[in-house]
């Protein structure tokens, strides 16, 4: 410990005396004071040479930092659609009965503070939590109680979870419950892979070969988007710089998708090697891996891969034996925030930042991280390049379908009996993805996240596919006794918290529309709400800045298109107008302070 | 500086390489709303009133640069109506009292209301509860009336480049605050510069109010816009 400008000053000394390292200063200042303060934010604004304001603000942005202390075990208990219907509910009881406090706050003894967050990508082993960053799966009520017990004991968190996980998960470095389950594995990702093959075979090639090897694959972007990989990297390279990064997209926050949890798990040394394959491509000499903070748990052991990839030369200087490639990877941490998985507010984030989308043009390949040209690719996209290098471009682009080629990682999770991984050719039908998963009695399949598409049966039988049913790798069912609208309302809060506020349509215009949804819930909406909600459903999306606005009003839109008989029953027909106004409920505070009951009948 | 040729609503125009479409059409005589933009500041791209399309997709007219043969399209009624829907989410998202407010006759919020023949939103009110806070040495900050546009933050800075104003927190919990320290070293012109910014009225100096009577103001003499489209 020490004062507090004491761990300011000792945090800005690891990190460096640059604003672009402020989340990292901040980082460090709240694990070990537990809270930012105001006293903290003003040392590290008189550090960085920034105003205070732009401290507090960074704190304020990130759901993982606050102004106030936490507690000395925090624990945030995941809220995603999926959590609920696993009983989150329940647990979420649990732990504030035992615990003797409500969610959003911390014990009078400032000993457990109980905190809601979004999806921590668990989803197949939900409900789950972070606590002071160790996650617990497969929670139960019991186990919530147990849990507070050893807590108000003042146990180790490490200690704390008991089970222990699979694979990579069991290793000393990780030491995690978590489950990969890995249900199906594929010839791209999950195929057994060679150490150094990849990079290998790429320093034997020029860096435009392998851009053409990467253009014939038709690898396209596996975060949800399905930009060509093989452009992105011919766009960096032709830019001109000083200086060339890649940055890999480890910020999967879409609610559903966990996929690059098990390939960081499992696959780091892939990974690693596709991003120096992408370095040798578009002429970087650095990389970095922008990592969620909820997988913070896997940084110890991610950083030991890429020291023994430098001792064994597949990083470093000569990489691989090509002279004068030198190619080497930093991690950053990113602090909860979904909208840092948009590519230019993940460059913001790693630059130390509020976590909001640049403006375009530029774009992120003439002007990225730092101000250099940067080549953003996700996890899987990287991993595919890597396997390219070995099998060849031609080999990747049999696979799939017309527009979608090679095989693409689901995270499957909701109702069904074997949630988990599934490496599937391009093509594959959702409904052999139901039957394989053990959800065939599905009645609406959640493909590609909240941002993505709510199917009905009729679409079960098409492809999933960059042309028919895209996704970033969520796939979330959701079966007969899940009511589907409070699936649709958890979607809604995820993305009214998660908007990063910037742009007019995307902050207002989900919180209008959250609250017309619970109006027809509630059972007060006319036909003449439903048909405005649609309306309003493409102002948010035509009007607003980036992705997550562009998106966010499909879980209403396209449950409206394919269930509206779940909608309609819920409406008052013939209605022209329901007031929403409670009058007995507008006079309780009056009459509870001047201790009176209300009489509205007689009045 | 090589010159740019390209069209909006059919009309020929011209402009300037590097010049956004709010520029050059506004020198060529064109209006297209804005709120959130302001000479001289760089486009944030925030309030996306100015959204035009081009080639059939929507982008801010602000932040997206000319290009040769660009065809913009600016006055479709589509548009229009979703750039109200944009001023009445605005209206909603805060708690406006035009009737009250030092800012009327000179608030862009308000003009671009009545530009757009605004009556009554088509939104429901949310009525959320902010802030007024006049505890700082040369303004007042009333975060009821702030449409989160920036112009502050992007124009307003000390000598030595720091912001004095910043949003904190996200989503529709955002909101701006000045920093104390910085805030009370400003000059007293800077803090008029501050208010006269604003294209609502957030951010007030102190001392001074109505000095300009209402019916004598900016937009009391002539709509928004009318200054550029004759």
């Amino acid at each position: 410990m020490g004062s507090i400008g004491d761990v300011v000053t000792r945090a800005v000394k690891k990190h460096g005396k640059d604003a672009s390292m402020m989340l990292d200063v901040i980082r460090d200042v709240q694990s070990e004071l537990g809270c930012v303060s105001d006293e903290a934010s003003a040392a590290i604004a008189d550090n960085l040479g920034v105003s205070k304001v732009d401290v507090d603000g960074v704190v304020s942005f990130y759901h993982f930092f606050s102004k106030e202390p936490r507690g000395k075990y925090t624990v945030y208990l995941n809220n995603s659609a999926v959590a609920e219907m696993k009983g989150r509910d329940a647990v979420a009881k649990a732990f504030e009965q035992a615990a003797g406090c409500s969610f959003g706050v911390t014990t009078f003894d400032g000993q457990i503070g109980l905190y809601d967050t979004s999806d921590i990508g668990m989803n197949d082993q939900e409900p789950a939590a972070l606590i002071n960053g160790v996650v617990f799966t497969n929670l139960t009520p019991e186990k919530a109680k147990d849990l507070v017990f050893q807590m108000k004991a003042g146990k180790d968190v490490k200690a704390m979870a008991k089970e222990s996980g699979d694979g990579q998960n069991q290793s000393a470095l990780i030491g995690a419950m978590v489950k990969n389950n890995i249900q199906k594995k594929g010839a791209v990702i999950f195929a057994p892979y060679e150490a150094g093959s990849g990079i290998k075979k790429a320093v034997a090639m020029t860096p435009e070969a392998v851009i053409e090897e990467v253009k014939k694959s038709n690898l396209r972007g596996r975060g949800g988007a399905g930009f060509p990989t093989g452009m992105k990297w011919e766009f960096t390279r032709n830019s001109k710089g000083k200086k060339t990064y890649v940055v890999c997209n480890a910020d999967e926050g879409e609610p559903g998708t966990f996929k690059d949890r098990v390939i960081l798990t499992e696959l780091p040394q892939m990974l690693f090697e596709g991003m120096a394959v992408a370095g040798y491509a578009v002429g970087a000499e650095e990389g970095v891996l922008y990592l969620r903070a909820e997988y913070e748990y896997l940084l110890k052991y991610l950083q030991s891969v890429i020291e023994s990839m430098r001792n064994s030369n597949l990083l470093g200087k000569n990489v691989a034996g090509k002279k004068g490639f030198n190619f080497d990877i930093t991690i950053k941490l990113g602090a909860g925030a979904y909208i840092c998985g948009e590519e230019s507010a993940l460059i913001e984030s790693a630059e130390g930042k509020r976590g909001e989308p640049r403006n375009r043009p530029p774009f992120p390949a003439q002007n990225g991280y730092l101000g250099y040209p940067t080549t953003v690719n996700n996890v899987e996209s990287l991993c595919a390049a890597a396997r390219i290098m070995v099998q060849g471009g031609e080999w990747f682009a049999k696979m799939g379908t017309f527009q979608s080629h090679g095989t693409k990682v689901l995270s499957v999770s909701g109702d069904c009996s074997k949630p988990g991984i599934y490496e599937v050719e391009f093509g594959t039908t959702l409904q052999s993805l139901l039957d394989e998963a053990g959800g065939s009695d599905a009645v609406a399949v959640q493909v590609g996240g909240p941002s993505g598409k709510c199917v009905s049966k009729k679409d079960f039988g098409k492809k999933l596919s960059f042309e028919e049913l895209p996704t970033g790798g969520s796939i979330i069912i959701i079966g007969p006794n899940t009511d589907l609208l409070k699936v649709v309302h958890n979607f809604m809060d995820f993305f009214v918290e998660e908007s990063c506020g910037w742009c007019t349509p995307c902050r207002a215009g989900n919180v209008i529309l959250k609250q017309r949804l619970e109006k027809i819930m509630a059972g007060k909406g006319t036909e003449s709400d439903l048909k405005e909600m649609a309306q309003w459903c493409t102002v948010v999306k035509a009007m607003s800045r980036c992705g997550l606005g562009q998106t966010s009003p499909n879980p209403i839109a396209t449950t409206i298109e394919n269930f509206r008989e779940v909608y309609e029953a819920k409406l008052q027909k013939g209605a022209d107008f329901v007031t929403e106004f409670d009058l007995n409920k507008a006079v309780q505070e009056y009459c509870k302070t001047a201790g009176r009951n209300p009489n509205i009948e007689g009045h | 500086m090589s010159k740019i040729t390209f069209e909006i609503d059919g009309k020929s125009c011209t402009g300037k390489a590097g010049q956004t479409i709010v520029e050059a059409a506004r020198e060529n005589g064109i209006y297209i709303p804005v709120l959130c933009w302001y000479e001289g500041l760089k486009p944030a791209g925030i309030c996306r009133i100015c959204t035009v399309k081009v080639g059939g997709r929507n982008m801010a007219a602000c932040t997206t640069p000319i290009t040769e043969e660009m065809i913009v399209e600016n006055a479709l009624p589509e548009l229009e109506d979703m750039r109200k829907a944009l001023v009445e989410m605005l209206f909603v998202e805060g708690n406006h009292m035009c009737p009250t407010c030092e800012k009327s006759g000179n608030c862009e919020l308000q003009a671009l209301g009545y530009r757009y023949g605004l009556l009554a939103p088509r939104f429901p009110y949310l009525f959320p509860k902010r802030a007024m806070d006049a505890s700082y040495t040369k303004i007042m900050i009333d975060t009821n009336r702030c449409v989160q546009c920036r112009r502050c933050v992007r124009g307003i800075t000390a000598k030595d480049g720091r912001h004095i104003f910043a949003m904190q927190d996200r989503s529709g919990h955002s909101v701006i605050v000045a920093d104390r320290e910085l805030e009370a070293k400003m000059s007293d012109d800077l803090a008029k510069k501050a208010m006269d910014q604003c294209p609502v009225g957030a951010i007030l100096k102190k001392e001074i109010g109505f000095a300009v009577p209402i019916g004598k103001r900016k937009y009391d003499k002539a709509p928004i816009g009318s200054e550029i489209q004759k």
